[in-house]
């Protein structure tokens, strides 16, 4: 790799991390797991001039019960995320996604609070905690925000974060065991990036769905929320056609991309099709 | 008489495992860049970001000034010295061959192209300095779509024009076998263009001192190197070494001799100093020579039973902007095999090479032979498909039968040995072909989601390149011959000098391994030195999976001619006549005597020591030798896939792949299977997932590894592999199996992609097969009938009718 110069402190406190941020203005980046900048870096599509690496913050890793919710450190890794039994017990989609991100030596050094911030609306744990409903906690010059994930993702690689500010965790409310859940990942090679993805919960009550919430991958500047299929899976059937009939709406309000791995017509149809396969698995019909 | 095919003995067939693995896997291998000299400067390049441009001026003095820089240069500063990047293989007499500076002096012709060079202390410091590199550009018009850059309006690539050769053969009444042949089917099949990726991008470090230059290279082809060096850049030959250490990987693409490599040398004479320059993976997508990228238009006429009457081949050829060193020949390497292993009465070949504004095409893995392999396997189902017969049956019906080798083609080349019915026979039944047709069957009445497709390979290729007399014939620059010598130490250690130069396929070992049992002497004791012209000064380099059945057979050669050497010490030192002794197991001994011997490491000693040798005899144990094959060698096979293919997504997932080889007698089962898994990896991926991707302006898309799509052992299925032994004729019975995964898998896995999808009217997809092409061929295909339009009242062959069914037919 032949990155451009750029200078590196390794904080060893939250505070001192902001603070370096802060005294860097905007040329300074938080790097994570390097898995998303160090591409950019060689690439030279970034030139930051300051990297402020929070790799020594320990505070920021794994995951803490809170009762009713879990409280997940921005440093935890993809890996950290597929193996740790809390993660599994309470919000099992998050392992799932987390287990379909790249090959395993980018899931040992990856970092959910990378993944979030970085916010490419191709990666796959954006519309996860979309999905999850989970709020991103920050700490910055101006103390802690909270910042829910349907505000967090603003467009294109751009996030709520302010300048100044370090994603510290993220907090997910527990789910209970009447959730099934399913993120259905669509990709050319195990290790590439979704074509399309959706991280579909299902809560079942009497044989029907009485509550459904659907986070779509690369269908738009942003992750997102499909609405419709939300709205009319609430109340369904759960079977099969049903829900493949709830899924026909997923691609209202969408603006896929266009690229070498599918045009928007066909992205369309995939989110169609995978959100049914998405809706069944986790309705588990 | 040394060991043969008819007398077996320990070493060969022996799984050994690769005595190159030990260093490889613990991180002691010496790539070229790993390479560290006193004084070493950096190079890194400024590259056209267009794809067709007029240079009107290069101001290289604002990089002078940056931090680290010693120098810098523009295609002007080399105007007198670069001469022009050879091309060894002008096909016919008339051919265009533009000039090709190594870097750009008044036009560029594709992205990437080399326009300037920063000389650095480190390689950060020489890539911070290219962005203050001036240049301008006067943008010309691409040239993108070779099927109508012959068009009269279309823009052109070289004054000369867009087309850059004609080539043609022919043999047998074409006209007569497609003018009342029962069916005829015409098809248009797109080799797409693929980009090798070998694990090791290429690296190139230069030295001179005083007018010696020593040039280490990321190279398959050190010797080659070398001539081209002398011959065309005027350094005189004495005064040129190149050394190819650790090489990782290259299938092709490291057959050539590179911009990059004569500008390295052309720099470190202008610096004096050590120079050094290691791609980026970007870089080598653009500018390591890509491969394939034809447009086939085949064409085959039969009776109503399926029996071939003759063949029509039409290839239009991407060459991108430049001839390179094989760039036009590697079409020709598929001139012979779109026959394959088929009967008939005629056939027709043209092969037109046409320029365009993008990367130069050359030998990528198989060369040539991938695309004739690819197009009469297809068609051949197509065939099947149109005439309601088995396509198992039909090939059958058309092989050529294993009692009637040596056979002579319809192409010339006689195949000296081969079995196709015993290869397709055992994997028919590993495949367990008729379970699965059952199943086929089953899921196809009940209209399953998940559809299940059959493709077949029987395929044959023409390898170990190559006899010199054909390779003169067909206009080649250079012989096909290989050079090996022995040498006998002192203390009964060997070394083994080979002009082959591997780059990972394990020649350390197999050489070893013939060696031990030709001269009798243990496989640990022998040192396999290659890859240096100082060392290895005589060679002709591996690609064309040459190495085994041109370079083994030099090496059986030079064997034999220390044993014949040994024998007459071995005699003196026994007080016997030479005529009376035997040599078996490394041991010399007197016939009816056999406590009378002598082994050949003592005899090693006794010549070192040469107290008593016979008169006339010098004191050495060595031998030299060159081999020129007589014919090629035929490897061939029975490779069977099926696949899973999801209509509703297009997703093609592969559920079994059989392949059953036959490469001859085998050296080391380890590296034969090796090969053969790596081989099926790269024609699975040019099936599914690689493809070289311009967009409309001539940039390439696919600078990365996240676009251009190579996949990973978790994509790829476990192979059932399988072989079948019909020794060559040659005197090991060695074929080669460098690319016979590679030609055989890519038309088995299209053509079980087409198998499953053609109750629902699919007649082809378009490589590679991404979801997205498998489902829009189902969506262009509902509602449209099951097989393919009878092919009465077509023109018969000269007038091709345009437009076929397929997508993107000629022009
Ligand atoms: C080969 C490869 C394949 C991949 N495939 C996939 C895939 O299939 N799916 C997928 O989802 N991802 C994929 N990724 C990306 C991967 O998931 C990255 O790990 C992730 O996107 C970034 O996490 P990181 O910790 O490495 O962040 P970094 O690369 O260190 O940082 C990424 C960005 O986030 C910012 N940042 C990081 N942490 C913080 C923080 N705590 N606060 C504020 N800003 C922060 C950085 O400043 C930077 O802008 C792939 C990566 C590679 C190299």
């Amino acid at each position: 790799m032949i990155p451009a110069k750029f200078d590196y402190v390794r904080p060893s406190s939250v505070g001192d991390a902001v603070s370096a941020l802060v005294g860097g203005g905007e040329d300074a980046k938080v790097i994570a797991g390097g898995q998303s900048l160090l591409p950019l870096l060689r690439l030279r599509l970034a030139y930051p001039e300051l990297l402020v690496d929070i790799g020594g913050l320990d505070e920021l890793r794994g995951v803490t019960d809170g009762g009713d919710h879990l409280l997940i450190g921005a440093r935890t890794t993809h890996y950290q995320l597929v193996h740790d039994p809390l993660i599994t017990e309470h919000c099992g989609l998050l392992a799932q996604a987390a287990g379909t991100v790249a090959d395993p030596a980018v899931r040992h050094r990856g970092t959910l609070g990378g993944s979030i911030a970085h916010a490419d609306p191709a990666g796959d744990l954006p519309a996860v905690v979309l999905a999850l409903d989970a709020t991103m906690i920050t700490a910055g010059p101006a103390g802690s925000r909270e910042i829910p994930a349907g505000e967090f993702f603003v467009d294109y690689l751009t996030t709520a974060l302010a300048p100044g500010e370090i994603l510290t965790g993220i907090r997910v409310p527990k789910l209970s065991a009447d959730w099934g859940y399913r993120y259905e990942k669509f990709h050319r090679t195990a290790q590439a990036w979704a074509i399309v993805g959706v991280a579909a919960l299902v809560r079942r009550s009497d044989g029907h769905v009485a509550e459904a919430r659907v986070g779509l991958t690369n269908m738009g500047s942003v992750p997102i929320r499909a609405a419709a299929v939300e709205t009319a899976a609430a109340g369904a059937q759960a079977s099969p056609e049903a829900l493949r009939e709830a899924a026909a709406g997923a691609d209202e309000g969408t603006q896929p991309p266009a690229d070498l791995h599918g045009a928007p017509d066909y992205r369309r149809h995939l989110a169609r099709v995978l959100t049914g396969r998405a809706l069944e698995a986790a309705a588990g019909v | 008489m040394t060991a043969t095919v008819d007398a077996p003995t320990a070493e060969l067939g022996k799984a050994r495992l690769r005595k190159e693995d030990a260093k490889l896997i613990t991180g002691q291998t010496n790539w070229t860049d790993n390479i560290k000299l006193t004084g070493m400067l950096h190079l890194a390049f400024l590259r056209s970001p267009y794809a067709h441009a007029k240079i009107t001026r290069v101001d290289v003095s604002g990089a002078l000034g940056q931090p680290g820089v010693i120098a810098a240069f523009s295609g002007a500063d080399f105007a007198a010295e670069q001469g022009s990047l050879p091309c060894a293989w002008p096909v016919t007499p008339d051919i265009v061959i533009p000039p090709h500076p190594p870097m750009a002096v008044d036009e560029v012709r594709y992205v990437g192209e080399a326009v300037a060079v920063v000389v650095a202390r480190d390689r950060y410091a020489a890539a911070d300095a290219l962005a203050s590199i001036d240049v301008d550009y006067e943008p010309l018009p691409p040239v993108l779509d070779i099927r109508t850059a012959l068009d009269p309006g279309s823009p052109k690539v070289h004054e000369a024009g867009n087309k850059s050769y004609e080539w043609v053969f022919a043999n047998g009444d074409v006209d007569a076998a497609f003018s009342d042949a029962p069916v005829v089917l015409e098809r248009t099949y797109r080799q797409q263009r693929l980009i090798p990726c070998a694990m090791e991008p290429r690296a190139v470090v230069a030295q001179w001192v005083g007018d010696e230059v020593t040039l280490w290279s990321a190279t398959q082809i050190p010797h080659v190197l070398r001539f081209a060096l002398s011959a065309f850049f005027g350094i005189p030959e004495q005064n040129v070494r190149v050394i190819a250490p650790d090489v990782g990987g290259g299938f092709g693409s490291k057959l050539q001799v590179t911009a990059e490599e004569v500008l390295a040398v052309l720099i470190g004479r202008k610096v004096g100093k050590p120079v050094k320059w290691t791609e980026t993976r970007t870089e080598g997508n653009m500018t390591v020579h890509h491969g394939r990228d034809q447009w086939q238009r085949i064409k085959i006429a039969a009776e109503a039973d399926g029996r071939i009457r003759g063949l029509s081949v039409d290839l239009l050829a991407d060459m991108g902007a430049y001839l390179m060193l094989v760039t036009p020949g590697v079409p020709l390497l598929g001139a012979f095999m779109f026959p394959a292993i088929y009967k008939m009465d005629a056939y027709s070949f043209k092969c037109t090479g046409v320029f365009s504004t993008k990367m130069p095409t050359d030998a990528y893995r198989g060369a040539g032979r991938p695309e004739a392999t690819f197009a009469i396997e297809r068609i051949m189902d197509e065939l099947a498909a149109e005439l309601g017969i088995e396509p198992l049956e039909l090939r059958e019906r058309n092989w050529i039968k294993h009692e009637e080798f040596p056979y002579t083609t319809i192409c010339g080349l006689t195949y000296d040995s081969g079995n196709y019915e015993a290869a397709t026979a055992k994997a028919r039944e590993l495949f367990d072909y008729d379970g699965l047709r059952a199943e086929q069957r089953l899921r196809n009445e009940r209209g399953d989601k998940v559809r299940l497709g059959i493709g077949i390979s029987t395929f044959t290729e023409m390898c170990g390149l190559a006899p010199s007399r054909v390779l003169g014939s067909l206009s080649y620059g250079a012989g096909g011959w290989e050079h090996a010598s022995i040498r006998m130490l002192p203390t009964g250690k060997v070394e083994v000098v080979t002009g082959s130069s591997a780059h990972g396929q394990g020649h350390e070992t197999a050489w070893s391994q013939i060696v031990a049992d030709q001269l009798g002497v243990p496989f640990e004791d022998i040192r396999v030195l290659h890859g240096d012209t100082q060392v290895s000064p005589k060679g002709m380099d591996t690609y064309g999976s040459r190495s085994l059945a041109v370079g083994g057979l030099a090496l059986v050669s030079a064997c034999d001619k220390v044993v014949a050497k040994a024998k007459i010490i071995a005699a003196a030192m026994l007080e016997a006549s030479a005529d009376d002794l035997e040599f078996s197991a490394g041991r010399f001994s007197v016939r009816g005597d056999p406590e009378a011997s002598k082994t050949i490491q003592e005899v090693a000693l006794a010549t070192f020591a040469a107290h008593a040798l016979p008169e006339g005899v010098e004191p050495s144990l060595d031998s030299d030798a060159t081999y020129d094959p007589d014919n090629f060698s035929f490897p061939h096979g029975t490779h069977l896939c099926a696949t899973e293919v999801d209509t509703e997504t297009g997703f093609v997932h592969i559920r079994s792949y059989v392949a059953v080889d036959d490469v001859g007698v085998v050296v080391n089962p380890l590296i034969v299977e090796g090969q053969v898994h790596g081989g099926i990896a790269q024609g699975i991926a040019q099936a599914l997932y690689e493809e070289g991707v311009y967009d409309e302006a001539g940039n390439l898309v696919t600078t990365t590894l996240a676009d251009y799509l190579v996949p990973a052992a978790a994509d790829l299925p476990s192979y059932r592999t399988e072989r079948t032994s019909t020794p060559a004729s040659n005197r090991l019975g060695v074929k080669g199996v460098g690319e016979a995964g590679t030609i055989a898998s890519t038309p088995a896995v299209v053509n079980a992609i087409v198998d499953a999808l053609r109750p629902l009217g699919v007649q082809d997809v378009t490589m590679p097969c991404t979801p997205e092409r498998v489902w829009r061929a189902i969506q262009a295909a509902h509602g449209q009938p099951a097989h393919g339009q009878p092919a009465h009242g077509q023109p018969a062959h000269g007038q091709p009718a345009q437009g076929t069914e397929q997508s993107g037919g000629m022009a």
